[in-house]
Formats: structure tokens, C-alpha cells, sequence
């Protein structure tokens, strides 16, 4: 499977995302310029980390703007795996592929850790080389993580089993102690109804190696493999 | 034009000496511009004029050094392979005073930037902040917590938008640096050994291009502000710190970065300290030829700027490159590319010339190298030395030990660092293998698949009772913490914060260390690969304590040989390489709990150390040590803590340690050198110090790990024991509690 990693201007995990895969037996992974406007002959899409356009003014909001985002559009709507991480979260949900909005950390500071992530179904394209209820183990890092969806907004993720992992402690539960930016019902992450798109806080591909301390990313890539 | 006189001249820092040089040097008066160009590039700052001869006496060669201190932005060292690495620690204290935020961030700018000019990808930072005391409720605290929490804002915005992790580093809170706070910056690339770039403008007639943000008012003649005492009135120099913008310099270094492997470029060169000023006439100093730029090509923020501020603006992200000519629209594809500002502003020439004209008119014509290169050098006076006073221990109270353990690891020295290094991105480009908050930070470069360590050291205490032996120890100490990694020490970048030169003490202070320093590097085989000076660190409070930080870097061979400090396992054995010791003189415990900074720092013997730590790698490569910490602030008491509560979960320990002295705190609290502490697998406890007795280390089972809660000492008679827990709810929240309380 061959994956696109997008690069905007300030996209800072496109190195880590494309070493991660080709680390990956049966993925390949290669960089697509944010100018660029044609993802042909690629299988899945992963929008990196970073602070496209420096972040200035919304987190995403100008890179929804780039040549390449016409493309995911449509790659998305062809069915195609995407999968925003971090800054890609934010890009997916200013470009309207993802509900809700990443807004400033309850702490107000940059969070940078280890968290726990229950598992919320195991049946989902990028979750079925896990366990429901399974808790990964996977860093997050970022200053502006917490999600926030309106009431109405967050039945419906409920309701359609949208919200794939939520932040929670090392027994799995999901309490307000567990929760590192103070999103809403602890989500980490979520996917389109369609169940094609998917946008998560927690980066996977920091936990692709034991030398790091956790392998529990692979099963995020995994997933999405098998 | 600006009329010079006397009053002018002294207003720009120049002497009436360093004024007849520059008559001398041009052979007429100077003009308002050059007058200002003169003033940046010898200000302390860029010329090193007051600290030069004595940074000469630092060991700089070495096999595995491929550029030496000093020959251009930042020192290379050989890894092996192919692989090399660029490094240096640079400091900006004084902006930081004033504005912490953008002073800090700033700071890193800056040294990425260092490190990119040589052709590396900067691949990790490091950094090693001091504070003023940020306990309690005075005004002083409130301004001490402000600026530090502005300093750590100002690191995490800059370095995690910039995609480069934070990966340690050290934070000291002491009187001494009130209104004055020292951040330190440290940063390391990677490259192979052909793609070093180098700063010269070779090639008459070869082009000359800026690139990057646009020049603005902002930071006008930083460098000289650097260069002078902080006062009361500083705050009105907040003009002279510059605003940085990490987006940008994220596309300024991934285009230099390209364009250097397009093969176009003769030469590059940052616009740090001195702006466009230092970059153009050090260019044309180290190619050996003259540079002529227009500044009314320069990309300019603002309109109605003279050649005086074109000049003298220290505007961040900013780059000077020398185009192989032919190669111009390859260049200018590749900043288009990455939507940079850029501008041919000039060409190089070969009558040794810095010349800045403006359109049609000359503003500075200068010879480079007399500017770059020959700015005065000074030897200042330095006091008389005298010899520490002896430490009167028996006018010192045993304090109550069982409270004393918590008061030195909530001494906001001591504590957990947690709620800093949280808010830096340590985890980006995949390589933090050893989290912040061990005895060195171990990473692994991806690029070139090397381990590397790496460790910010100083105890100011150590150098303020005596310099020479506390900078000798600032390096033994880095190499300890690179060898309990297990890892192989390399060199050394270092950032001496001193007062100012001109007062005979402060001098003797910095001459003290160099040469303490200087002696240390030779024993240990690090050669120092350049660094910065920072002078002139007093608040109205008096000079800072001398600060003579180390960053050493090491290569680890195996990523089995990777070791962290905390215990692993109950029943382990642990062992105390190294005597027990019993020097309280200089220590933290003397600080921390008795207020007092009093008494000769440790002796350090260099053979003793050198063994302990061949030792403790050699046992490492061997899979024997299960954990390895060394023994530093609040001596053996406080690493065994450590160890105890700085892995995932708590282990607890129960350990005797043997003792000469009548007294529980000489034991517990020591800060003698040359110790670690290591734990091992009961059954190997025995081979491990045969083979330690063999190398002729002093070494003995203390006791053992175990799945208690409680931290158990008994020393001098006395039996100690602390519930873990507590301590490491202490520990770590004393920082969060003080900052977010």
C-alpha cells in the first residue's frame, strides 16, 4: 500500500511519518508538495503533523487553502484512506473531511507525554488491528489538542460510533484526570461517517519503535493494511 | 549625516584607543555608518575582545575534529561512517531580561541557524536555563516566576513549530541571577562529511544573495546591547530584542538545506549578532576578498530605513549566500519553492573591501578583514587569586536529615523539571530514547543511525567558590553523564557567563575557568569545538556567580548499551562506584538546607574519575548495570531518591552507606566526585566487582532494590527511612505548584 505524506510550508512530522511506514512491511510512503495537485497512484493519505503556515491564525486554516487539498477532496470522497495526525487533525476539520475544531489545551500550555488511549471499536479501517477496550500507548504533542464539538455535533459522533479512541488511564478508564487537553468526552480521535477519514491528536508514528518506548503506532498503520 | 563626536564615539562603546585604530584602519575619520558597523563588530559580543586570549588556551584539535573552533558558525566532528555532526551552544541572556519570550525564542533561532549554515539538519536542541529564586511572594520572586515561565514559553513556541526537539537540559534557581537569568542554547545537526558548507565569499565576481525575512528596525545593534551591564533602564532596550518567527525559519532552513545539496552555493552565512554587517564582512574575511552589496536591494519591513539600520538590524531569519555565478535561476527556483524573500543585493570583488553602497553612494567602505578579524584584544586585570576558606564544619549543625532528603528535592534546583519539558516537543523526528530528566539525553539520529548523548552541565556554586576547580568539574561531570548513558564522550561546546571583564575579580573568575576548563578537556579527550562568551552578567545586584556552561556530546555504538538512571528491578544489588566521600563544601545541602554557599567545592582526581568512568561503560557494554546514575546535587542521598522514583513506577531500596564521619549528613549528602551509582542483578554482583577491584575502582555493594515503598539509608549510626511516594509527589510538583499555584 502506498501512501502520500502531504508537506506543507511548516509541516514538521512529514520526515518521521514517511520513515515510520517504509518501516512498515507492505507500506511505502512518499512526500506529495503541498502545491502539487494529483495524488494518482497512491492508496491512502496521511496529512503530518507540524505548524502548517506557522499556525498564526488558526491551527489548519490556511493550509485547507493549498493546490493539494482540492485532491484529497476528492480522494476522500473516492473512498480512499485518509488519516490527519495533529496539525493534519486540525487541517481535516477546518477543511470541513472531519467535524468539530481543535481549539487551545484546558492548560493552556503545549503538552508533550505519553497517554493512554482506550480503544472504542476494533471494527473501523483504522482500528481493526486492535481490540476494543484495548489501551494504547502513544505520545501526544501539541498546544492546541482539545476537541470541541457542539452538543448535537457530539451525539451524532456518539451515535454513528464515530469517536474511534478517547484519552483514558493506564485501566482503561475515562475519567477528567485522564484527559491531557480537556477535550470534550476525552476524544483523541474520530472518523467520517463514511468511516474513510480519520483524524487523530495522538501521533502514531512516534510508537512505531521499541527504542521509543511504545510499538502501539503500528497498529494504528496496521489497521489500515490488513 | 550624523556629525561623530566624542560623545557619539562613547555613546557607540568605542574607546578613544579603539577609536584612533579605526583612523588608523580607514586612514580618515569614520562616517556615522561605519562608525555603527565598527561598534557591532567589535563589540564584545562579536569580537570576543576581552575573552579571546584566553578561549585561545582551549584544546581545539583533535582526529575526529573536521572544523576547528572558530573557522566558521559552529564546530564539526567526525562520527564515523561518513557521518559528522555540527554543534554549539550559544547564550542570549540579555535579551531574555528583557523580554523572556521573545529573547528565548529568539536564542534557539539563532543557534539553529548556526548549525544549518554548515550544512547539517539540526536534529536536536538542548538548553541550560538559571533563574533568580522563584519561591515565596516577594516582587523579586513574581519577576523571577515571569521571567522563567517566558524563557520556557519562548523555547516550546520556537522549537516545537520548528520541528526540532527540546531533548534536556538543565534549570538552576539562584539568587545570583536575579535580574539577570542565563539562557543557554544548545543545538546539533547532522551531515555527511562533503556536504560541510562553509562560510567564505569565494569566487570574484560570484553573486550575492539574501534571503529570508525581510530587514526591519527590529534588534538594531543587539550585539552592543549585549555587551553592557543590565540597569535599571535596560527595559528601554527592548527595541534591541528581535521578534522571531519559527515558520520562517522552518522554510529558510528546508530551502538552505536544498540548496546546499544543488551544489550552487560558494558560500553561505547567517545574519545573527551584527546582522548584515557580520555576515557581509566575515564573508569576504574568511574568502579572503571584498563584498559590495546595495543595501537598497535589501528586502526591506519598513520604508525610510538608513544604511545605519540596514545595517546594524538584527531582523531573525536571515541568510547571506554566495551563488556559484551561472546558477542564479536554479537559486531563485528553490526560495520561490519555499516562498522566501530574497534579493541579489551584491557581488564579490577582489579588493578585500566591504563596501555597502546605497544606489550610487558609498554608506561603508571598510577593508573586511581589519574589521572581521583585528579588533582590538584585551588581557584585563585580574584580581590576585585567593584560595577558598575552609569549610568550619563544626560550626554547622547537623540538620534534621529525615526532613533535610525533602528540602533538597523540593529545592526548585533539585525538583523534577517535568512541567518544562512537557512543554517541549522532545519526541519529534523519532530519536528522544532517554526522556528528559536523566543524567544525559539519548538520541538517535535516523539520518545517519548513530546514538548519540548528549549533556548540559554546570554547578556555578562549585565555580563560584572557586572557579578553576568548579569548570574542571563541569566537564567531569558532562563526561560522567555521557559515560552512565554508555556512551563515549566526544567534545565539548561551552558558554562562559561571566560579569564584566573590566572589574578584576569577574576576570579572574573567567581566566580561572578557562584554564580549569582547558586542563579538563585535555584529560578527558574532548576538544572544545567553539562556543560563545557572555559578558557583562550583572544585575544592580551585583555579577552573577560564574557560569561556565558545558554541552558535551557522545556517541553510544549499541543501542543495547542505551542506560537510564532509574532501578529496574526488586532485589536487584546496587553499588556505589567510587568512595563514599565526605566533602560538604559547596554542596547543595549546605545551600538548601543551612543557606549558606560556603567551602571548597569537591577535589576532583582525574585519574580516579577517568577510571570510574571506564569503568562504568565498560560493565555497560558487558549488559551488567541495569541502571547507572551519578552522584551530583545533594550527593548520594539525593541519586538514590532518584533512581528510586524517576522510573514508571517507584521501586524502593534499602541501602547502608559506610562512613568515618560522627555526622548523618556528610554521608548522606557529600557531594565528593567520582561516584555513580549502579544497579546489577544479584548473581553479578560479585564478577562486577572483581572486575572493578581488577581496574583498581573503589567499589562496594551499598544494598539493594526492593519492592518497598519506603527508601531506606542507614548511615553514621543512624537509620533513615522515607516513603517514596511522598517524595515523588513532592518532587515532582514542586515546580507546577510554584508556576501554576
Amino acid at each position: 500500500m502506498k501512501f502520500a505524506v502531504l508537506r506543507f510550508p511548516g509541516s514538521n512530522c512529514d520526515q518521521d511519518c514517511v520513515h515510520a511506514l517504509n518501516a512498515i512491511p507492505g507500506a511505502s510512503a512518499d512526500y506529495v508538495w503541498h502545491k502539487d495537485t494529483s495524488l494518482a497512484g497512491f492508496d491512502a493519505v496521511v496529512v503530518p503533523g507540524g505548524f502548517s503556515y506557522g499556525d498564526y491564525l488558526r491551527c489548519g486554516a490556511i493550509a485547507r487553502f493549498s493546490p493539494i487539498m482540492k485532491a484529497v477532496q476528492e480522494f476522500a470522497a473516492s473512498g480512499a484512506p485518509v488519516i490527519g495526525i495533529c496539525n493534519g487533525f486540525q487541517i481535516l476539520c477546518e477543511s470541513g473531511l472531519l467535524p468539530g475544531a481543535l481549539v487551545r489545551n484546558r492548560g493552556l500550555h503545549f503538552v508533550c507525554e505519553h497517554v493512554s488511549l482506550r480503544v472504542e471499536r476494533d471494527d473501523a479501517l483504522f482500528t481493526k488491528a486492535t481490540r476494543t477496550g484495548q489501551i494504547l500507548n502513544i505520545p501526544i504533542a501539541h498546544g492546541e489538542g482539545c476537541y470541541f464539538a457542539d452538543d448535537e455535533t457530539l451525539a451524532g459522533l456518539n451515535a454513528h460510533g464515530q469517536v474511534l479512541l478517547r484519552y483514558c488511564d493506564e485501566n482503561g478508564n475515562v475519567s477528567d484526570a485522564a484527559n491531557p487537553n480537556g477535550s470534550r468526552e476525552n476524544i483523541a480521535a474520530i472518523r467520517n461517517r463514511a468511516g474513510n477519514i480519520f483524524g487523530l491528536m495522538p501521533h502514531p508514528e512516534r510508537a512505531c519503535d521499541p527504542l521509543l518506548g511504545s510499538t502501539d503506532g503500528l497498529h494504528i498503520f496496521q489497521s489500515i493494511l490488513k | 549625516m550624523t556629525p561623530i563626536t566624542p560623545e557619539i564615539i562613547a555613546k557607540h562603546g568605542i574607546t578613544p584607543d579603539e577609536y584612533e585604530r579605526i583612523r588608523e584602519i580607514l586612514g580618515r575619520d569614520p562616517n556615522f555608518t561605519e562608525l555603527g558597523v565598527f561598534s557591532v563588530m567589535w563589540s564584545e559580543h562579536c569580537s570576543y575582545k576581552n575573552s579571546k586570549l584566553e578561549l585561545k588556551k582551549f584544546p581545539t584539535t583533535g582526529p575526529r575534529v573536521l572544523v576547528k573552533a572558530g573557522e566558521e558558525n559552529a564546530g564539526v566532528i567526525d562520527i564515523g561512517d561518513g557521518w559528522a555532526i555540527a554543534f554549539k551552544m550559544e547564550s542570549h541572556n540579555h535579551p531574555s531580561a528583557v523580554e523572556p519570550f521573545q529573547g528565548a525564542a529568539t536564542g534557539v533561532g539563532g543557534i539553529i541557524r548556526d548549525i544549518f549554515t554548515m550544512g547539517a539538519r539540526p536534529v536536536f536542541s538542548m538548553n541550560s536555563l538559571r533563574f533568580g529564586d522563584i519561591r515565596g511572594d516577594s516582587p523579586e520572586a513574581r519577576t523571577n516566576r515571569r521571567l522563567f515561565a517566558g524563557v520556557v514559553a519562548g523555547i516550546s513556541h520556537y522549537g516545537n513549530c520548528i520541528g526540532i526537539p527540546t531533548i534536556g537540559g538543565e534549570v538552576y534557581f539562584d539568587d545570583s541571577y536575579a535580574g539577570n537569568p542565563l539562557v543557554n542554547v544548545f543545538c546539533l545537526g547532522i551531515l555527511r562529511h562533503d556536504q560541510i558548507a562553509r562560510g567564505g565569499a569565494v569566487g570574484i565576481g560570484n553573486p550575492v544573495f539574501y534571503v529570508g525575512a525581510e530587514t526591519g528596525r527590529d534588534g538594531l545593534a543587539g550585539a552592543a546591547f549585549a555587551s553592557r551591564e543590565l540597569t535599571e533602564e535596560s527595559k528601554e532596550d527592548r527595541p534591541a530584542v528581535q521578534v522571531g518567527d519559527p515558520f520562517r525559519e522552518k522554510l529558510l532552513l528546508e530551502a538552505c538545506l536544498e540548496l546546499l545539496a544543488s551544489g550552487c552555493v560558494a558560500g553561505i552565512q547567517d545574519m545573527g549578532a551584527a546582522g548584515l554587517t557580520c555576515s557581509t564582512c566575515e564573508t569576504a574575511s574568511r574568502g579572503g576578498t571584498g563584498v559590495e552589496i546595495d543595501v537598497n536591494l535589501v528586502p526591506k519591513r519598513e520604508t525610510g530605513m538608513t544604511p545605519y539600520e540596514i545595517l546594524l538590524s538584527e531582523s531573525q531569519e536571515r541568510m547571506l549566500v554566495i551563488v556559484k555565478k551561472g546558477e542564479e535561476d536554479k537559486v531563485r527556483a528553490i526560495f520561490e519553492k519555499w516562498d522566501l524573500p530574497y534579493a541579489e543585493v551584491g557581488v564579490v570583488k577582489d579588493d578585500g573591501m566591504m563596501r555597502v553602497c546605497e544606489g550610487s553612494e558609498v554608506a561603508v567602505e571598510i577593508p573586511a578583514r581589519k574589521l572581521a578579524d583585528d579588533a582590538p584584544l584585551y588581557s584585563r586585570e585580574a584580581a590576585a587569586k585567593k584560595a577558598p576558606e575552609p569549610l568550619d564544619l563544626a560550626a554547622i549543625p547537623v540538620a534534621d536529615c529525615q526532613a533535610a532528603l525533602g528540602t533538597l528535592l523540593t529545592h526548585p534546583s533539585i525538583a523534577s523539571k517535568q512541567w518544562v519539558w512537557r512543554q517541549y516537543d522532545h519526541m519529534v523526528r523519532l530519536g528522544a530514547t532517554v526522556l528528559p530528566g536523566s543524567d544525559a539525553a539519548v538520541f538517535v539520529v535516523r539520518e545517519a543511525n548513530k546514538i548519540l548523548a548528549a549533556s548540559t552541565d554546570c554547578n556555578a556554586i562549585y565555580c563560584r567558590q572557586d572557579p578553576r576547580e568548579g569548570a574542571k568539574i563541569a566537564i567531569a561531570e558532562a563526561a560522567r553523564n555521557i559515560a552512565c548513558t554508555g556512551a563515549i564522550p566526544l567534545a565539548v561546546t561551552d558558554n562562559l557567563n561571566f560579569g564584566n571583564p573590566h572589574k578584576p575579580e569577574n576576570f579572574l573568575q573567567l581566566r580561572e575557568a578557562v584554564e580549569g576548563m582547558a586542563e579538563a578537556c585535555r584529560k578527558f579527550d574532548t576538544p572544545v569545538t567553539g562556543g560563545n562568551v557572555s559578558l557583562y552578567n550583572e544585575s544592580p545586584a551585583g555579577a552573577i556567580d560564574p557560569t561556565p556552561t558545558v554541552g558535551m556530546v557522545g556517541i553510544v555504538e549499541h543501542a543495547s548499551h542505551i542506560t537510564t538512571q532509574f532501578f529496574k528491578d526488586a532485589g536487584d544489588a546496587i553499588l556505589l562506584l567510587g568512595e563514599p566521600g565526605d566533602e560538604l563544601g559547596a554542596s547543595h545541602y549546605l545551600l538548601a538546607v543551612h543557606g549558606l554557599k560556603a567551602g571548597p567545592p569537591p577535589r576532583l582526581d582525574y585519574d580516579t574519575e577517568l577510571a570510574v568512568q571506564d569503568a562504568v561503560r565498560s560493565l555497560i557494554r558487558s549488559g551488567h548495570v541495569k541502571s547507572a546514575h551519578d552522584c551530583a546535587e545533594g550527593g548520594l542521598a539525593v541519586a538514590l531518591a532518584e533512581s528510586c522514583m524517576s522510573g514508571q513506577a517507584i521501586l524502593g531500596a534499602d541501602v547502608a552507606i559506610p562512613s568515618d564521619s560522627a555526622r548523618a549528613d556528610v554521608p548522606l549528602f557529600n557531594e565528593s566526585q567520582s561516584r555513580i551509582v549502579i544497579s546489577v542483578k544479584p548473581q553479578d554482583a560479585a564478577s562486577v566487582l572483581a572486575e572493578l577491584a581488577e581496574r583498581g575502582v573503589p567499589a562496594r555493594v551499598i544494598g539493594s532494590v526492593t519492592s518497598g515503598a519506603d527508601l531506606t539509608i542507614a548511615a553514621a549510626g543512624s537509620t533513615f527511612s522515607w516513603p517514596l511516594a511522598d517524595l515523588r509527589k513532592s518532587w515532582s510538583s514542586t515546580i507546577g505548584g510554584l508556576m501554576e499555584g
